[in-house]
C-alpha cells in the first residue's frame, strides 16, 4: 500500500502535474547527493559481501566483508565450518592498509564492525555468535559469546527431501534453535555447496525456549547471543548490543568491562518489544535507536531500555547511524530485499524522528543502493554506505 | 536408487538420440589439434574445464574446478598471465565463463548461484543472485532437485550460462534448479523470464548452454531435451533444432555469416560404453541445417571428453574445454578439406 502511494507520487510528479510534485517534494524533501566507489583493493583482494563499514577518528576506514569460501570439513560425526569473514582497513583515500585479525576463530559470517571513542574496533558475527573488540593496534582486547563448537552434526541416514530450493530466505527459522541433527532435515536448497548452519545443541536451544523463566525473545541472560547484529556504546562506555537475527530479540547492556547490566526487548510489536533488531546507535545523551527491522519502525530506549518513542515512517530499517556533533542527525536505510530493487532510500531524520529528507534508491549504478546492511555517520553530509548485493562501500556527500 | 534412475534415463536417452540423428551422411570436417595449448606456471593445475572463452585480443579465460574454482587468463598462445578475483566470494563451483563485446569477464557459478561481471581490469563491477547464507541450512547429500516454485527475478538456482546482445541485454540460462530463461538490461535490471520443466514447445530440461546471434535470437542448449530451443530477443519462442545429441555447449561465431556450433558431449561420468556413441560436435547454420561434425568421446588428442564449453570467435579455430580430461583443447578446422 505504502509503496503503492509512492509509486504513484513518483508518477503524479514525474508525469502529470508540477504542483503535485511540489507537494510530493514537500512531504519528503529529496536530498541532493554524490557518490563515490571507495574501496581500492589490490587485484589479489577479493571483497564480497560488505556487511559492516565504520571509520575511525583519523578516518581510516574499516569493513568486514563477507568473502572467500566457507570451508566446511568432517570430524567426528559433526561437521566443522571455517568461515571466510574478513576485517580490512583502509585509508581516507580508499587505499587498502591492511588486515585485522586474518584467520581469527570468530570471523566467519560478517554482520557489523563499529569503532567507539577511544578508535577500538569491534565487529559482530552472525554465524560464530561472537562481539569481539580488537584495540587500535588490532590485539584482541575483549570477547563476547563463544563460537559454537560444530557446524551441525552429520547423519548418514538422513532421508533425501526433495524440493524446498527456493523456500523464502525470511521464512527460514532460526537454525541455531534446532536441536543438534535437525541440519540433516533440513530441505535443500537445489545443490551446489551451502554452507553449514550455526551450531545447534543445548545453548541454542536453551535460547529457543526464552531461556530460564524469561520472556519469550529474551534468550539467557548475559552474552549467549544467537546472531548478534550490531553494537554501540554510551559516554560511559556502556555496551549495547542488538541480537538478533535469531531466536533473541533483545537488547542487551554491559558495563565497560563486559559486565553484565541488563536485558530488555523481547519478541514482538507492543512498544519496547522487538521483532530481529538489525542495527543500533546511541545519541549523545545515551538515549538507544533499534532499527527494529522486522517491525518496520524505529524504537528509541533511554538509557537503562525504558521505551521512549517509535518512527514507523521510514519503510524496513535495516542499518542506521547517528552523526556526531552539537546537533545530532539520525539516519536510515530502508534497504531492499535482495530478491528485488524496490525501496532501498536514506532517510535523514531529527532524533525525534521528524524527517528531514531522503536519498538514493536501490539498484546496482553508483549511486543507488544494493541491500544496505551498515551505516557510518562520519559527519552529518559524508556517509559510508556498505552493501551487501553490490559488494562495495559508497561514500556518499550530501549536498547543502 | 533415484540417482541410479536418473544416470540410466540420462544413458537410454543419448542412446535413443544417437540413433535418431538426422542424415546419417553427415559430413566430417576434417580439423588439426594444438597439443599442450595452455601453458601452466609450476604448481599451477587445470581441473575441470567448466567454461572456456576468448577476448577481442584472443586471449583466453578459463573458468576450472580445480582444487578451488578458480578464474586463469591466459594469452592468445597459451601462456599464464594471471588469476582474476582469488578467492571470490562468487567462486565455488564453476559452469561457465564469458567475455562481452567490451572485453567484460562474466563468470556463471551454479555453487554460489551467482553470476559476476568482472572489468578487463579484473574488478567485479555487476554482481548478479547471491550466495545462500549459512543460515539456510545444510544437506548432508547433495540432492538433484528441481525447484517448485515460480523462479524470482534475482535469485539463480544453480545457474549454467550467459550470453549478451549488442544492446548489452544479456540472458541467464538457469539452470539445474530453475529451468528457465531471464534477460536483463545492461544494468542488471530483470526484464523478463521464460520457461518451466518439462519437454513442450518453450519447456526446458537443464538448459546448460547458452548464445545470442547478431539479430538477438537466443539459442539456449536444451540438454535435458535433446534439441536447441530458439527464442527471439524478447524470448518468445521461435523453433527447436533436434537431431544432434544432447547439447551440452553452444557457440556462435561472429562474422556476416554466422554459424551455430553444438556439442553432443559424452554422458557425465565418461563411461567409455558411450564414447562410441558421442562426443561429437555439430556445425551447422543459425536456422540448424546441419553442416557437418567433428570429433568423438575419448580421452586422447583430439578426442572430447564430456565437452562443457566452446568459445568460437574464429570460425576455424575453437577453444574446448573438456570435464573429465582437465583439459581445455584448440581446434584448428579444416572445412575446405572436407571429404
Amino acid at each position: 500500500m505504502k509503496r503503492g502511494t509512492l509509486l504513484l507520487l513518483a508518477f503524479v510528479a514525474l508525469v502529470a502535474l508540477p504542483a503535485a510534485a511540489f507537494l510530493a517534494q514537500a512531504a519528503v524533501p529529496s536530498i541532493a547527493y554524490d557518490a563515490v566507489d571507495f574501496l581500492k583493493p589490490p587485484a589479489n583482494l577479493s571483497i564480497g559481501e560488505v556487511a559492516g563499514v565504520a571509520s575511525n577518528s583519523k578516518g581510516r576506514v574499516f569493513i568486514y566483508t563477507r568473502t572467500g569460501t566457507v570451508n566446511v570439513s568432517v570430524g567426528t560425526a559433526r561437521a566443522f565450518a571455517h568461515g571466510p569473514s574478513r576485517l580490512l582497513e583502509f585509508d581516507q583515500s580508499g587505499k587498502f592498509v591492511n588486515e585485522i585479525g586474518e584467520g581469527l576463530y570468530a570471523l566467519t559470517y560478517a554482520q557489523s564492525v563499529r569503532v567507539d571513542r577511544q578508535d577500538n574496533i569491534w565487529v559482530v558475527d552472525q554465524y560464530s555468535n561472537m562481539v569481539v573488540k580488537f584495540d587500535p593496534d588490532g590485539r584482541v582486547a575483549m570477547t563476547f559469546g563463544r563460537r559454537p563448537e560444530t557446524a551441525g552434526s552429520i547423519s548418514a541416514t538422513a532421508p533425501a527431501t526433495a524440493g524446498g530450493a527456493g523456500a523464502g530466505r525470511g521464512a527460514t527459522p532460526a537454525a541455531g534453535a534446532a536441536p543438534a541433527g535437525a541440519a540433516a532435515a533440513t530441505p535443500p536448497r537445489g545443490g551446489g555447496e551451502v554452507p553449514a548452519p550455526p551450531a545447534g545443541g543445548a545453548r541454542g536451544a536453551a535460547a529457543a525456549a526464552g531461556g530460564r523463566g524469561v520472556a519469550r525473545g529474551l534468550g539467557t541472560q548475559g552474552d549467549s547471543f544467537n546472531r548478534p547484529t550490531d553494537v554501540a556504546w554510551d559516554a560511559a562506555g556502556n555496551i549495547f548490543v542488538s541480537d538478533g537475527f535469531g531466536t533473541n530479540s533483545r537488547i542487551l547492556k554491559m558495563d565497560k568491562n563486559g559486565r553484565f547490566l541488563k536485558v530488555f526487548g523481547g519478541t514482538g510489536s507492543e512498544p519496547g518489544q522487538l521483532n530481529k533488531p538489525a542495527s543500533i546507535a546511541v545519541d549523545a545523551k545515551g538515549d538507544l535507536y533499534v532499527a527494529d527491522k522486522g517491525n518496520k519502525r524505529i524504537q528509541v530506549f533511554d538509557n537503562e531500555g525504558t521505551f521512549k518513542a517509535q518512527y514507523a515512517n521510514v519503510g524496513t530499517p535495516s542499518a542506521i547511524c547517528i552523526s556526531p556533533g552539537s546537533h545530532q542527525y539520525l539516519f536510515s536505510s530502508n534497504s531492499n530485499d535482495p530478491d528485488n530493487l524496490d525501496n532501498g532510500e536514506i532517510y535523514k531524520m531529527e532524533l525525534d524522528g521528524t524527517i528531514v529528507g531522503k536519498f538514493g534508491s536501490a539498484g546496482r549504478q553508483m549511486k543507488e543502493f544494493g541491500t544496505v546492511n551498515s551505516l557510518d555517520c562520519q559527519s552529518e553530509n559524508t556517509l559510508f554506505v556498505g552493501e551487501l548485493i553490490n559488494w562495495r562501500v559508497q561514500k556518499i556527500t550530501l549536498k547543502k | 536408487m533415484k540417482r541410479f534412475i536418473q544416470v540410466c534415463i540420462v544413458i537410454v536417452a543419448t542412446a535413443v538420440a544417437a540413433f535418431a540423428q538426422r542424415g546419417q551422411g553427415i559430413k566430417e570436417i576434417p580439423y588439426d589439434m594444438v597439443p599442450n595449448f595452455l601453458k601452466l606456471p609450476p604448481n599451477l593445475y587445470m581441473g575441470e574445464g567448466i567454461g572456456v572463452a576468448r577476448d577481442s585480443k584472443g586471449h583466453v579465460y578459463t573458468y576450472t574446478r580445480s582444487g578451488a574454482t578458480r578464474l586463469f587468463e591466459f594469452d592468445d598462445k597459451g601462456n599464464f598471465v594471471r588469476e582474476i578475483g582469488p578467492g571470490n566470494y562468487a567462486m565455488e563451483m564453476a559452469h561457465a565463463v564469458r567475455v562481452d563485446a567490451q572485453d567484460n569477464i562474466w563468470i556463471v557459478d551454479e555453487g554460489t548461484n551467482m553470476v559476476v561481471k568482472f572489468a578487463p581490469d579484473g574488478r567485479p563491477t555487476l554482481i548478479l543472485g547471491r550466495r545462500p547464507d549459512p543460515f539456510d541450512g545444510l544437506p548432508t547429500t547433495a540432492v538433484f532437485a528441481r525447484n517448485a516454485n515460480p523462479p524470482l527475478p534475482y535469485r539463480f538456482d544453480r545457474p549454467t550460462d550467459i550470453a549478451f546482445d549488442a544492446a548489452g541485454n544479456f540472458f541467464i540460462s538457469d539452470g539445474y534448479g530453475n529451468s528457465r530463461v531471464a534477460k536483463y538490461d545492461k544494468n542488471g535490471k530483470f526484464l523478463k523470464t521464460t520457461g518451466s520443466f518439462g519437454n513442450g514447445a518453450g519447456q526446458l530440461n537443464t538448459p546448460h548452454s547458452i548464445q545470442t546471434d547478431a539479430k538477438g535470437n537466443v539459442y539456449v542448449a536444451d540438454r535435458g531435451n535433446n534439441r536447441i530451443q530458439v527464442y527471439d530477443n524478447d524470448l518468445n519462442f521461435v523453433r527447436s533444432i533436434t537431431g544432434i545429441g544432447a547439447p551440452w555447449a553452444v557457440c556462435i561465431t561472429p562474422g556476416t555469416h554466422q554459424y551455430l556450433y553444438s556439442s553432443n558431449s559424452s554422458p557425465e561420468s565418461n563411461n567409455s560404453a558411450q564414447m562410441a556413441t558421442s562426443g561429437e560436435i555439430y556445425k551447422m547454420e543459425l536456422d540448424g541445417t546441419i553442416l557437418g561434425k567433428f570429433g568423438k568421446g575419448g580421452k586422447l588428442l583430439g578426442e572430447f571428453s564430456t565437452t562443457h564449453a566452446m568459445d568460437c570467435r574464429n570460425e576455424n579455430e575453437l577453444i574446448i574445454g573438456e570435464i573429465t580430461s582437465w583439459r581445455v583443447q584448440k581446434v584448428i578446422l579444416k572445412p575446405g578439406a572436407a571429404k
